[in-house]
């Protein structure tokens, strides 16, 4: 995919990942709808990229209620026209410290759910029959080992991201041939807010920095005609295209 | 057997049925008003050329067309269009938006234009709501969260300007504004009730419904027999204002954008001898103004019996009855005889002439 002029919309672009990817997004020339629950935070990464003569805009909205979906369609495309790439970064862990499946309450794994997987199934609903019309668009679910690895304490959030890496196979199925790639990425460990909220005692200096990430998974973004439709990458591991 | 069963009858049984009749054979309510699935829309299909009708199940359509059509949609996403304002005075409005908002791209300001209704909301038939409270050039209104001021006045139609800036008055729309709905739904409708399966920038202040029945089973199933499935953008304007003299020249210019991909399919269909199906009647409106060719415009032709047809072959709508503006514009792809047995078909079989109702093929 072209990154140059294209409509991007990012989720949980106010900081770690999501915020690395707008900004390295921003500097390929893409125009970027950016969406996080803190309006703060988020006026600040918008301001920073216009700062570089990126062209972003914000939008405040928490992508687990349902009503928030087609008011972030709506903004998004208002803002920067046709969505062609939708990158699904938001996520959460849950409460923290983490805690076995048994000891997690019931509304904090449907809370996680309603983040993680219902909120990017809805979004990408809104969003991806216009790109299979139009016969091109990308989009990207932000996965993690946890969605393969039975880790103790991950159980919330592992389903979550083992079910969204399933929703990326079953909707590459159903749109192959429309022009529209679906693909889970893995990012790997990185020095986020997340990540330390889940591991306190990590070294940072052994976790991946979110911007070397960012730039492997746009570099995955603009190759994504290489990977087959729902396909799992892992970013550490890809090679970009000679 | 006749007599027979008149006579088992009760009473009452001739009363119900003359009423029955009556009320079919009111304009204002030939056929049922009922809301319908997306997934369960029924249509009468009308051969152009034969002028025979048929009742089918809307996801019958595939079967209904051939290999080398291309069908035509609008792409246009819904907008919440209805505001509530309060004039520098104190006195509240609805400001329903009638066109796309112009947002200034980039620069700080925002243009609004759209019709005040009075006190109440679209529970009222819009013809039996109060008129609004005067507003002036100049004047400082609230639109929700945000401050505009009035640029030109005519009539109930009005532009507003906004101070804010894009990302602000688009959160702003989208967080205080909801979709224009009117009385024959007392439940609001949400904004998910309004949208197509395949829509994209929010152009449309009420929803492009030609196009709610075409499920991606449909469009799916479009593609595997060869059809062409095309998108235009249309600015759906109002149905309604409540103002007869507004009302009276209905449908007003309204934008469109033909993508480069959408015109080259059209050629190419032609060439074909395959026809050119528009998906409602914004379709045919963008389509027989720009006679297919790419770019952006503005419609603002009315279309009628005697409008010839340039590009489009054939339409899918809902079901329109005489003395609607869109029952003209059909009568330019059949005469009103073939119409007539259309709403006859509807009637007998219980389809719903409903915005969200049940669905028409003329081809």
């Amino acid at each position: 995919m072209n990154i140059q002029g294209t409509g991007a919309l990012i989720t949980g672009a106010s900081r770690g990942l999501g915020r690395a990817l707008a900004e390295r997004l921003a500097e390929r020339g893409a125009r970027l709808a950016l969406v996080a629950r803190q309006a703060g935070p988020l006026r600040d990464v918008v301001e920073g990229i216009r700062a570089r003569g990126g062209t972003a805009y914000a939008i405040a909205a928490d992508i687990g209620d349902k009503d928030a979906i087609h008011r972030i369609a709506g903004q998004a495309q208002g803002l920067v026209g046709e969505i062609d790439l939708a990158i699904h970064n938001a996520s959460t862990l849950g409460p923290t410290p983490l805690r076995l499946l048994l000891d997690t309450e019931c509304e904090d794994l449907e809370a996680v759910l309603a983040t993680n997987l219902v909120g990017p199934f809805r979004l990408t609903k809104v969003l991806a029959g216009a790109m299979a019309l139009r016969g091109a668009g990308v989009v990207v679910h932000i996965s993690s080992d946890a969605a393969v690895e039975a880790y103790p304490r991950w159980g919330a959030y592992g389903i979550s991201k083992a079910a969204q890496d399933h929703l990326s196979r079953v909707l590459a199925a159903e749109l192959d041939g429309t022009g529209v790639r679906v693909l889970a990425v893995d990012p790997g460990e990185m020095d986020t807010a997340m990540h330390a909220a889940a591991i306190p005692d990590a070294d940072p200096a052994a976790l991946a920095r979110p911007a070397e990430v960012a730039a492997r998974i746009v570099q995955m973004i603009e190759d994504a005609g290489r990977a087959p439709g729902g396909a799992r990458l892992v970013a550490p591991r890809w090679e970009a295209a000679s | 057997m006749r007599a027979l069963a008149e006579r088992r009858a009760p009473a009452w049984w001739p009363r119900l049925r003359a009423a029955v009749a009556a009320s079919l054979a009111q304009p204002e309510h030939p056929l049922l008003a009922d809301e319908v699935s997306r997934h369960r829309v029924r249509m009468i299909a009308l051969d152009r050329r034969t002028g025979r009708v048929a009742l089918r199940p809307f996801a019958a359509l595939p079967d209904l067309l051939a290999a080398g059509d291309l069908l035509v949609v609008n792409d246009a996403a819904t907008l919440p269009a209805s505001l509530r304002g309060r004039t520098a005075a104190g006195e509240s409005f609805e400001l329903r938006l009638s066109a796309p908002v112009d947002d200034g791209d980039g620069a700080a300001g925002g243009r609004l234009v759209g019709v005040l209704f009075g006190a109440g909301d679209w529970r009222t038939r819009t013809e039996h709501r109060p008129p609004p409270p005067r507003v002036e050039i100049g004047e400082r209104v609230a639109l929700g969260p945000l401050a505009a001021t009035v640029t030109a006045v005519r009539g109930r139609l009005v532009e507003l300007e906004t101070e804010v800036g894009r990302d602000a008055l688009w959160q702003a729309l989208y967080t205080a504004a909801v979709p224009v709905q009117y009385a024959h739904r007392r439940d609001a409708l949400p904004l998910w009730s309004v949208q197509t399966a395949y829509a994209a920038r929010p152009w449309a202040v009420e929803m492009p419904s030609a196009g709610r029945p075409l499920t991606w089973e449909i469009l799916l199933a479009l593609r595997r027999r060869g059809v062409g499935v095309a998108t235009l953008t249309h600015a759906a304007g109002l149905a309604s204002t409540g103002d007869a003299a507004l009302d009276a020249a209905l449908p007003w210019p309204e934008r469109y954008e033909i993508p480069e991909r959408t015109a080259a399919a059209i050629i190419a269909a032609r060439a074909a001898g395959r026809r050119v199906i528009a998906v409602g009647t914004t379709v045919v409106r963008a389509l027989e103004a720009s006679g297919g060719r790419a770019g952006a415009g503005v419609a603002t032709l009315v279309l009628g019996p005697a409008s010839p047809l340039r590009v489009a072959a054939g339409l899918i709508t809902g079901l329109h009855i005489p003395g609607e503006s869109h029952f003209e514009l059909l009568r330019a792809f059949a005469p009103a005889e073939h119409l007539e047995r259309v709403l006859g078909a509807a009637r007998a079989a219980g389809l719903s002439g409903h915005e969200l109702g049940d669905a028409c093929l003329i081809a």
